[in-house]
């Protein structure tokens, strides 16, 4: 029991040590501070009045660049939307639809199962607006970077005005702290006041780049308060099975020798 | 022991027609296992049940993937958002190969501890080298199908090794990929052997599990089941014992799938795969990562053979050679119990497959532990030097030269010795 304990323990430390290797040799950059996130933890749920927030920033921000494809209106629902607030911020876009029955392509306000709308026709069309760089889908941008809305966090407030002295920036790049290689092509997108919040968060670049981080750590993982949750209750039950498991376990070689 | 006779009229009806119960009576039954066996035993059911596992899971998976280069990535996210508890199966299919390998990996340790591929064992060793063959092609293919960047350099890095073949390289790689690159062709053909794969580990478990029943298993101490006495029935001795390690196991598996279901996978494979932008590091899986320091180690040409194509060499002869150490090791005691010497050198080997693991997540260039003046490639060399040195210069030379211990006269015996002792 004991050493079947530690080889368990042993397995894990293994697999933490090998993993934490392939994370680090990912980058060379610094390492984005470690922020404090409402989902984090066992029992950690997301703050629907900050996803909200987020998702406004995003809205006025970042969609003129970046798409977000795997996102549907329908799924602001887990961000706290009624369906007639859904409704009414689908009907804000138009998406293109048809061919209808004369064959032509044609526009509509957009509904609930409608997906966000790309900013650009295709990546052609993003590169040239773009100076060369195509601004990446944000849907998985928490889980596709070492450091997940850490490091989206620490790029968004990782601008310097000025890059060290002895740099070599190119022309057309802007300084950043945590972007690999410190010449990123986006322009710093967000400053102080940038969104007009309603419910009196300060209005702050830190508070709006707190906020979008964690409104894309929901469009990349929007399961995850079911996750934990659903966690939860499978491990209790797991718990209280393996402790009768082992009981009868006992009961069965109490007589061998062994 | 004679065939058991049954009483219900539909068992006896069937079991005239097919033995399936009076098989299952004899070999849960009447199988006769040691006593004495450690937790250390419950590893090879735990990869019998993951191996199911994996299996139930892939298969909903696959009702709802679509292998095609510009689908694929789309259609996963479309189990993770859109399937009922899609996220739920994707993530215990991830996480599941790792779990795999993890059981897998501590039943092979297990077996080389103990001296479980010794003579009469050789054929059940075999055939567990070839199901851990066939799972390290089925996880590489599992983990090309998302089709993210790591799927996709991934895929490339690896075909890309049979280009080191002379003459036949180039074609061979090319006929792997059904093409001139990694594309829609090779992920279909992945998809359709990632699927087949998983039934022939099942056929090569059948045969893994008759072998075992044919020369029963090993046992802490080495020593064979000489008298009823040393012996037990399998059920419901050990499958209780099994159950309660499944239950254990569990716990550890559902810890990665509720809580930390990316921690064993590359946050590139979250970008879409894009052949015109080559990741900086391309990292295997962790359970490739000792493989794929040795590969990478042999950066030297020996005899004019180049070494791209002995680092590969070197990479597939670190399983092979597993398969004549039932003659490597000249000791005639099984166990390292009783082996004093060899027992140490059992668990530098595994430190040393430790090292290993680590220099392959590591770029050759930055330094082992961050020691100045210690590159990870030296370190990488010195570790597979050893690897081999292992199996080729300790097992023979610490077995012939080595004191044992003296062997308890029978099972019954040591586990007597033992309660007195505790």
């Amino acid at each position: 029991m004991r050493k079947f304990a530690l080889t368990a323990i042993a397995a894990a430390f293994a697999v933490t040590a090998f993993t934490g290797g392939a994370a680090k040799a990912a980058g060379d950059q610094p390492v984005p501070e470690a922020q404090d996130w409402s989902w984090q933890g066992l029992f950690g749920t997301y703050d629907r009045a900050q996803l909200q927030r987020g998702f406004q920033v995003y809205k006025n921000i970042c969609a003129g660049c970046h798409s977000l494809r795997f996102i549907a209106f329908r799924n602001l629902e887990g961000i706290g939307f009624n369906e007639d607030q859904i409704k009414a911020i689908a009907a804000e876009y138009d998406i293109e639809d048809g061919p209808n029955d004369d064959g032509d392509m044609f526009t509509r306000p957009g509904v609930g199962s409608d997906y966000f709308p790309s900013p650009f026709p295709n990546e052609k069309a993003a590169a040239a607006s773009n100076s060369g760089a195509i601004p990446p889908d944000l849907s998985l941008m928490t889980k596709a970077r070492v450091g997940g809305p850490d490091y989206v966090f620490g790029l968004l407030t990782g601008y310097e005005e000025e890059a060290p002295e002895g740099f070599d920036l190119a022309d057309g790049k802007y300084y950043n702290h945590y972007f690999p290689g410190h010449q990123i092509s986006m322009a710093p997108p967000l400053y102080d006041e940038a969104v007009e919040y309603t419910d009196g968060t300060p209005m702050t670049l830190e508070q709006h780049a707190r906020d979008i981080s964690a409104f894309l750590n929901w469009t990349a993982q929007p399961e995850l308060e079911a996750r934990k949750a659903l966690g939860m209750k499978v491990i209790l039950f797991l718990l209280v099975l393996t402790a009768m498991l082992y009981a009868v376990k006992r009961k069965i070689w109490r007589d061998v020798e062994h | 022991m004679s065939a058991p006779q049954w009483n219900n009229k539909v068992v006896k009806w069937v079991d005239d027609r097919l033995p399936v119960i009076s098989m299952l009576h004899h070999s849960a039954y009447e199988y006769p296992t040691p006593k004495n066996l450690s937790y250390m035993w419950n590893f090879g059911s735990l990869a019998g049940f993951v191996l199911v596992t994996m299996i139930l899971t892939g298969i909903f998976l696959v009702m709802n993937y679509t292998p095609h280069t510009d689908m694929a990535f789309e259609s996963v996210e479309r189990i993770m958002r859109d399937v009922n508890y899609g996220w739920l199966i994707r993530y215990i299919h991830m996480n599941g190969a790792s779990m795999f390998f993890i059981v897998v990996f501590i039943h092979i340790f297990r077996g080389l501890y103990y001296g479980s591929y010794k003579a009469p064992r050789e054929m059940l060793w075999w055939i567990g080298i070839l199901i851990l063959l066939a799972m390290m092609a089925t996880a590489f293919m599992g983990y090309v199908l998302p089709w993210g960047q790591m799927s996709f350099w991934g895929a490339t890095v690896i075909t890309n090794l049979f280009s080191a073949f002379p003459i036949i390289g180039d074609p061979l790689v090319t006929w792997l990929w059904g093409g001139f690159s990694v594309d829609n062709p090779t992920l279909n053909r992945f998809f359709s052997l990632h699927y087949l794969m998983p039934f022939v580990i099942l056929g090569l478990v059948v045969l893994h599990v008759w072998a075992l029943h044919t020369v029963r298993s090993n046992n802490p101490t080495g020593v064979e089941i000489k008298t009823p006495a040393d012996a037990i029935p399998f059920h419901p001795y050990y499958t209780i014992k099994d159950l309660y390690g499944m239950g254990v196991f569990l716990i550890f598996f559902s810890v990665f799938v509720f809580f930390a279901p990316d921690f064993l996978g590359h946050p590139d494979n979250y970008i879409p795969a894009n052949p015109l932008v080559t990741p900086p590091h391309i990292v295997p899986e962790w359970y490739f990562l000792p493989f794929y320091a040795i590969l990478r180690s042999i950066d030297f040409t020996i005899f004019g053979i180049p070494a791209k194509l002995l680092g590969v060499l070197a990479m597939f002869a670190s399983i092979v050679i597993l398969f004549v150490i039932p003659w490597l090791d000249t000791s005639k005691v099984r166990s390292s119990k009783f082996r004093p010497v060899y027992k140490w050198f059992f668990w530098l080997f595994v430190i040393d497959t430790f090292i290993l693991g680590y220099c392959g997540a590591k770029a050759p260039d930055d330094y082992f532990l961050g020691i100045p003046g210690l590159k990870v490639i030296v370190m990488g060399q010195l570790s597979t030097l050893y690897y081999f040195a292992h199996f080729l210069v300790v097992m023979p030379l610490v077995g012939k030269m080595e004191r044992t211990k003296p062997l308890p006269a029978s099972i019954s015996e040591s586990v007597l010795k033992e309660g007195a002792n505790a």
